[in-house]
């Protein structure tokens, strides 16, 4: 999949650029995340990358390869807001592998559930879950196709610290396993515990590409500074 | 005076005849039920798909289609009638199939007038499941059909009231089975139909008889999916 190269990206709504003329080559493994302030255009970009959106102006390419279905078969996105399905927590799972033709084992599927903390709730009709069971349910059901790219949305922004916890420990695992993590968040804490390497938006652009450390130590931009100093950028 | 005497003995004589079984009665009812389930069955095949579909593609024209699909759910019944009895009469172009006055004419009419009621309503229930789901089937790289395979099997219980809407229309129009069945005793006759005739000879006790019975089968079939769907909402399926 990797590298993935950005070129001149530009979207836009109306009038409004969302994202402007952004370029970036991503080639290294591991949890990148994408920070900053809110209307950044982090999720936007996310979309944009893993083909959900189209972009006005500009080509995403991974490996050469424009994010069609085939390059999508082999991503997973997870969402702010868990989309589940309106059945047991088993069917969640069971659909996503029959709709992949992959073969649907029961013992991997227990196996998935207690990687999330589920074991023992896979009759429960997922809506009937808490918000942290279902978006462990939907980390889950993304990891369940062994995707070779994750992109997670904010999905910790509303869960309590002990999902969020489970969460990021599935996170880091993942990446272990040569699963590429592509990571929006908006809490610097958290962005510190994940982060290979950062991505900083600010107003639709790219104001920073570089490894954790240096980011969170040596930001190269005024923006990025006050950031993680915790003011308000508008 | 006289109206409460006709409505006291019409219960009367309506748990007379359904305490005795009577015959007559219960072949009505039967064709009653077998002609309006029919419709709704048939309905239902051509208007879940199509209704799914209309809800999850965009085409110029989309707009238009849906006000003509939604202005269909109020077809009288006795144009629906005329327009099957022209297509099935001798001189039309499926008289060849000798169709006219028989329960499968009755079927088709019903069928006409039903099909409307469910596209409009799946169009409306998929719609809105889709704006929930439709990101995340993208992202799944599903085709078309597994889609609206996956949208009306989770709207499953949304749209048993669908088909419930459906059944009521259909159960309860005169004018369509009238027209092409013709209110032939012991082949066409349903409870619609009885009831008009016998309003119109007179046997008002009769009629309000068969109507009480014709309102608590409306009543018995509304509460069993009520059931169905409270059930389902405790589960948080629906």
């Amino acid at each position: 999949m990797l590298p993935l190269k950005l070129e001149r990206l530009k979207y836009a709504s109306g009038k409004l650029q969302l994202i402007n003329d952004l370029s970036v080559t991503i080639g290294s493994p591991g949890t990148t995340v994408l920070m900053g302030p809110n209307g950044a255009g982090k999720s936007l970009l996310l979309r944009l990358m893993h083909g959900l959106l189209q972009p006005a102006a500009g080509t995403v390419r991974w490996n050469g390869a424009q994010p069609g279905n085939p390059v999508r078969r082999k991503q997973a996105m997870v969402f702010q807001r868990p989309v589940l399905l309106r059945r047991s927590v088993l069917a969640n799972l069971e659909f996503v592998l029959q709709q992949r033709k992959l073969p649907v084992n029961k013992d991997d599927c227990d196996a998935l559930l207690r990687q999330v903390g589920l074991e023992g709730l896979q009759d429960r009709p997922a809506r009937l879950l808490s918000g942290g069971e279902q978006q462990r349910l939907a980390v889950a059901r993304a990891l369940a196709t062994r995707p070779q790219v994750l992109f997670m949305d904010e999905p910790t922004s509303s869960l309590d610290p002990s999902s969020t916890a489970m969460i990021e420990t599935i996170v880091r695992d993942t990446a272990a396993v040569q699963t590429k993590i592509f990571f929006v968040t908006h809490d610097i804490g958290q962005g510190r515990r994940l982060a290979d390497d950062v991505m900083f938006m600010h107003g639709g652009r790219l104001l920073e590409y570089s490894t954790a450390q240096k980011f969170f130590d040596r930001p190269a931009t005024e923006a990025a500074r006050q950031y993680l100093a915790g003011q308000i950028l508008v | 005076m006289h109206f409460m005497q006709d409505f006291g003995s019409s219960f009367t004589i309506a748990f007379q005849l359904v305490a005795s079984f009577d015959p007559d009665l219960a072949e009505i009812v039967m064709l009653s039920l077998k002609v309006s389930l029919s419709a709704v069955l048939f309905s239902a095949l051509i208007g879940l798909p199509l209704g799914a579909a209309l809800a999850t593609s965009r085409f110029s024209g989309r707009n238009v289609l849906i006000v003509i699909v939604n202005a269909l759910m109020g077809l009288p019944p006795v144009v629906v009638g005329l327009l099957v009895y022209l297509a099935l009469s001798n001189a039309g172009p499926f008289g060849w199939m000798q169709l006219l006055y028989s329960p499968s004419a009755m079927i088709i009419a019903q069928t006409i007038l039903v099909t409307p009621i469910i596209t409009a309503l799946t169009r409306e229930i998929i719609e809105q499941l889709n704006g929930e789901y439709e990101e995340y089937f993208k992202s799944l790289c599903l085709t078309r059909r597994q889609r609206l395979t996956a949208l009306l099997w989770d709207a499953r219980y949304g749209l048993l009231t669908v088909g419930l809407a459906g059944f009521g229309r259909a159960i309860a129009e005169v004018g369509a089975v009238i027209i092409v069945g013709g209110n032939i005793d012991h082949l066409t006759r349903v409870m619609t139909t009885a009831i008009a005739l016998e309003t119109s000879r007179g046997d008002l006790s009769m009629a309000l008889a068969l109507g009480i019975v014709l309102l608590t089968i409306a009543l018995t079939v509304n509460a069993a999916v009520m059931m169905v769907r409270n059930s389902a909402a405790r589960t948080a399926y629906a």
